[in-house]
């Protein structure tokens, strides 16, 4: 398999998810956001940090840059797109998944452990995953809270669209396990084809015992079982 | 047209300065020449009170590539790897604007890193705040840590450890120190000692704005009634310009492109071309209209002396301009040739055809006046009595009141804002005895922390200064790492007092004493004084960062008990010294008296033989014994491990409140299994260690003697809560 971690400026998880790629034996480029179209690739990987500062709005200068434009054409081709952190509120501002992320409810940034549901796992991403597991994943971010109309929110529900949830050790979905006040506690979201995967949450940084675990990796060993 | 009295007072020159500055020109400056030599002699940059203390710092030994006057200290830490760590202040303008006044404390102190060609792999900050019933402290934390946060948290760097301190001395003067260590091949470390005649000098980075504008001159001053008046002399960061320079500077030094490179932070484009071509006794001629500027129609005068943040200057190789632009251009940043390096050993600055300044460089920086300030010896206070109240105190009722004090709780709702695990590599975050970093790829790491204990100074500056570098030593020792080197923040108040300089003369001296001792060297810092508001100083406040050396991260240490049904043991020695504890400061409010004495021969003794003790895979967890006392370090042991213990308070001639609460230094509390504890017992005896056998480990309760019983869980939370209170979240 393999796959290429678009770079922007700003971009600050690019390393840590290529390193995380490689560990699984993914053949991986990192691809400058200036380039014109993609090299030839199965995954494409919109990575964490803060592509332009954050600025006017976070992802929205970096959905408009070049290679964009490549990644949405490989995306309707079915190709799989995945958005981690800065990556899915980038993936949120192309159109490619709905809604958007707000600041989080306490208007701080939020570093920590957090448990997660995994909801749906009739997708690539999730396919390693048990469903109504429950995973610990680090979370570092400022715009997390997602939010959609009503209508979108029961879509997402009713077409199963939802990977994760924020939840408690014992997989309980409450409010009180909500991190950033997402709506539903949404900390996931696929695309109704299912082949583009947005997340708040860092697998990458969830890679190795001697750090915080390995249920990040479930996720990468997915990709190429299946 | 001849300078007015005033105006040179303004820029913080005292009349005999002004006449030396005519002397060794040979003739009065004009107003950019004057700019100059204020930005050049102030406190910040020349330090002109400090430096004859400095230099009795032990500051090399066989670890050591560069130590102090550089950009940042490096040492070996084996194979081809270098680090490269220094900590710096951001007070004054963290007390005007906290947002900025810490983001570019760590935008600069990250710069003064990856301008020594070292990648940064984490952060950490020492915090002081006055009161937190004080008015201003609930605003000023948020600002600062937000602030820490905005910025670090862009760069990608984790935050892997710090301090956050109350106490009215810092009401109107917080402190923001902070610490940045960075990873380089020992073979790619870039200096700033520009080399060579007609090479050209590059400007690059963000454009140069009016922010900032003798920046370093009002931190070498005291504040008054006019502090906010201060507020345009705050810099602005952009965390996002200097994640795009980082990159585009280290992608640069990959080839031999670059001669020197220096970045601009205090007195910017001023003390970064005199000093680069000062080092390189060399000449320096700037032309000012290349500048990049921000505004329109900036002066000579606001170019030199703005302290724009993100921005670097460089010496390259003539030949290399082409493609080094390249570079820069990829990354959207400025890049411009705005000179030459010449033989002539002066700055010459040219605006618009003409030349607008002319000095040696001598003058600015060799020549800088060098004071030997009077000093006197802190007073020590005598043998006094125990506070009146000592015989009512409850050892439950004390803990709790310990553990829910603004300075003792849990921290995580600060730490929660800091990015602590991008770039993948973080072993041990905040909460722990030190922070652990994982050399990337490799299965060796580096322990970091930052300490600092005022109160110690305050009381007595010798015995503090001592504490200070033996408290870093022992957070090291207990997660396993050899310590290697420091960093020191030397925070005070005004120097131009004797009682002043006098504790700073006295805290070096004890700095210095457990330096040489432990083989500690320090490698980077830096000296902020003027910590004082109308005529009130800080206490002596010296943040020491330390840095060590984890050979095989399978021998990482923790604070956090592991099995139940294992034994405690306390390693050195307890003489019940109360003064100066955390016992009588939080619960009695009593603040007279001196702190536990440090014994240089049991701090090193105990701590390498904890080190063999980890290394042997003898124990099972280790924590220092700091503020608090034993008591306290317990608990934080049974909190973080989510399990009790049981502990019986040895037949001593010490009461069991001193036992408990004494904050004796150079002591270890340890977890060691049943099947290790003779082989563990062996090594303490042959080292000649005082030790004692405390308790057990048992499931979720803590019981001290026949004193009380409490389920660790309701510990956990009373030291929980304080933040979440003060902030209502």
């Amino acid at each position: 398999m393999k796959s290429s971690v678009i770079v922007f400026p700003g971009s600050n998880c690019d390393r840590d998810v290529a390193v995380a790629l490689e560990k699984n034996q993914i053949k991986n480029q990192m691809v400058w956001h200036d380039e014109v179209e993609l090299p030839k690739t199965d995954l494409v990987v919109l990575p964490g940090g803060f592509s332009y500062g954050d600025y006017l709005r976070t992802g929205c200068i970096a959905s408009k840059a070049r290679i964009i434009n490549d990644v949405i054409t490989h995306a309707k081709k079915g190709g799989l797109v995945l958005g981690i952190c800065n990556g899915f509120q980038i993936l949120i501002e192309t159109g490619l998944l709905p809604g958007t992320l707000l600041r989080n409810k306490k208007l701080k940034f939020i570093s920590k452990n957090v448990f997660l549901k995994v909801t749906n796992i009739d997708n690539k991403f999730c396919s390693n995953y048990k469903k109504k597991n429950v995973i610990q994943l680090q979370i570092a971010h400022n715009e997390g809270n997602y939010f959609a109309n009503k209508k979108i929110i029961n879509d997402l529900e009713d077409s199963e669209s939802i990977a994760f949830k924020y939840c408690s050790e014992n997989g309980e979905i409450d409010g009180i396990f909500n991190p950033n006040g997402s709506s539903n506690n949404i900390a996931g979201i696929l695309n109704p084809k299912k082949n583009i995967l947005g997340m708040m949450p860092h697998p990458e940084r969830s890679i190795d015992p001697l750090l915080s675990g390995e249920d990040g990796s479930i996720l990468f060993e997915g990709l190429i079982s299946s | 047209m001849k300078i007015s009295a005033e105006v040179i007072n303004k820029h913080g020159i005292k009349p005999n300065e002004y006449k030396k500055i005519v002397l060794l020109i040979g003739r009065d400056p004009n107003l950019l020449e004057l700019g100059i030599f204020s930005a050049m002699w102030n406190e910040h940059c020349s330090y002109k009170s400090s430096k004859k203390y400095l230099k009795k710092l032990p500051t090399s030994n066989k670890n050591v590539i560069q130590g102090p006057g550089e950009n940042a200290g490096v040492i070996d830490i084996e194979d081809d790897d270098a680090v490269v760590f220094k900590i710096e202040s951001h007070n004054h303008p963290s007390f005007i604007e906290p947002y900025q006044g810490a983001a570019t404390g760590i935008g600069g102190i990250i710069r003064d890193i990856f301008t020594m060609g070292a990648r940064p792999i984490a952060t950490l900050n020492s915090i002081h705040f006055g009161s937190h019933t004080h008015v201003k402290t609930k605003n000023l934390l948020s600002g600062v840590v937000s602030g820490i946060g905005g910025y670090g948290n862009c760069m990608g760097i984790p935050t892997v450890g710090g301090e956050v301190k109350f106490n009215s001395t810092y009401n109107e003067n917080i402190l923001v120190n902070a610490m940045a260590v960075g990873l380089v091949k020992k073979n790619k470390i870039f200096y700033s000692k520009a080399q060579g005649m007609n090479q050209p000098v590059i400007y690059v980075g963000s454009k140069t704005g009016r922010d900032g504008i003798h920046g370093a001159s009002m931190a070498s001053a005291e504040f008054d009634a006019n502090t906010e008046d201060k507020k345009p002399t705050v810099q602005v960061g952009d965390p996002f310009a200097e994640k795009l320079l980082l990159e585009a500077c280290l992608e640069l030094m990959k080839d031999d492109s670059i001669i020197s490179i220096q970045d601009m932070g205090a007195a910017g484009l001023t003390s970064s071309s005199v000093e680069m071509a000062s080092k390189g006794n060399l000449g320096i001629e700037i032309d000012l209209n290349k500048i990049p500027c921000r505004e329109r129609n900036m002066t000579p005068y606001e170019m030199m002396l703005s302290e724009s943040q993100e921005r670097m200057l460089l010496i390259l190789k003539s030949g290399k301009e082409k493609s080094a632009k390249e570079i820069f251009d990829k990354w959207g940043l400025d890049f411009s040739i705005i000179g030459k390096t010449t033989n002539t050993k002066k700055i010459v600055l040219n605006f618009n055809k003409n030349e607008v300044a002319n000095l040696p460089l001598d003058s600015l920086s060799k020549d800088a006046p060098l004071y030997d300030r009077k000093w006197i010896k802190t007073q020590i206070s005598k043998k006094i009595n125990l506070p009146k109240e000592f015989s009512s105190l409850k050892i439950l009722d004390s803990l709790k009141k310990i553990l829910m004090s603004p300075n003792n709780s849990e921290k995580s709702w600060v730490w929660n804002q800091y990015d602590q695990t991008v770039m993948g590599d973080t072993i041990q975050k905040p909460g722990g005895d030190s922070g652990i970093i994982r050399i990337h790829g490799k299965d060796k790491g580096i322990a970091l922390t930052v300490d600092s204990s005022a109160h110690y100074c305050l009381a007595n500056p010798i015995i503090g200064g001592k504490q200070v570098v033996c408290e870093a030593w022992r957070n090291l020792v207990a997660v396993g790492a050899k310590p290697l080197a420091i960093t020191n923040c030397l925070n005070f108040g005004n120097p131009e007092k004797d009682k002043i300089m006098g504790q700073f003369v006295e805290t070096i001296d004890g700095i210095s004493q457990a330096c040489v001792y432990l083989d500690f060297p320090v490698v980077s810092g830096n000296v902020s004084f003027y910590n004082e508001t109308n005529n009130s100083a800080i206490s002596p406040t010296p943040t020491i960062g330390g840095v060590g050396l984890i050979k095989n991260l399978k021998n990482i240490m923790t604070q956090n008990l592991k099995n139940i049904g294992s034994s405690i043991m306390v390693i050195g020695k307890n003489t019940g010294h109360l003064y100066q504890s955390e016992l009588f400061r939080e619960v009695l409010n009593f603040n007279d008296g001196q702190p536990p004495a440090i014994n240089l021969f049991n701090e090193k003794n105990n701590g390498l033989t904890i080190l063999t003790l980890i290394s042997k895979k003898l124990l099972n967890s280790v924590h220092d014994i700091s503020s608090g006392g034993l008591i306290l370090t317990l608990t934080e042991m049974c909190i973080t491990g989510n399990m009790g213990a049981k502990i019986k308070i040895p037949t001593t001639n010490i009461g069991k409140i001193e036992y408990l609460f004494s904050e004796d230094q150079s002591r270890y509390l340890i977890e060691i299994q049943e099947k290790h504890i003779k082989e563990v017992t062996k090594i303490l005896d042959k080292n000649s260690i005082y030790y004692e056998l405390i308790g057990k480990t048992q499931k979720e309760y803590l019981n001290i003697d026949k004193e009380f019983t409490i389920e660790v869980a309701e510990l956990s939370k009373l030291n929980s809560v304080w933040f979440k209170n003060y902030y209502k979240d």
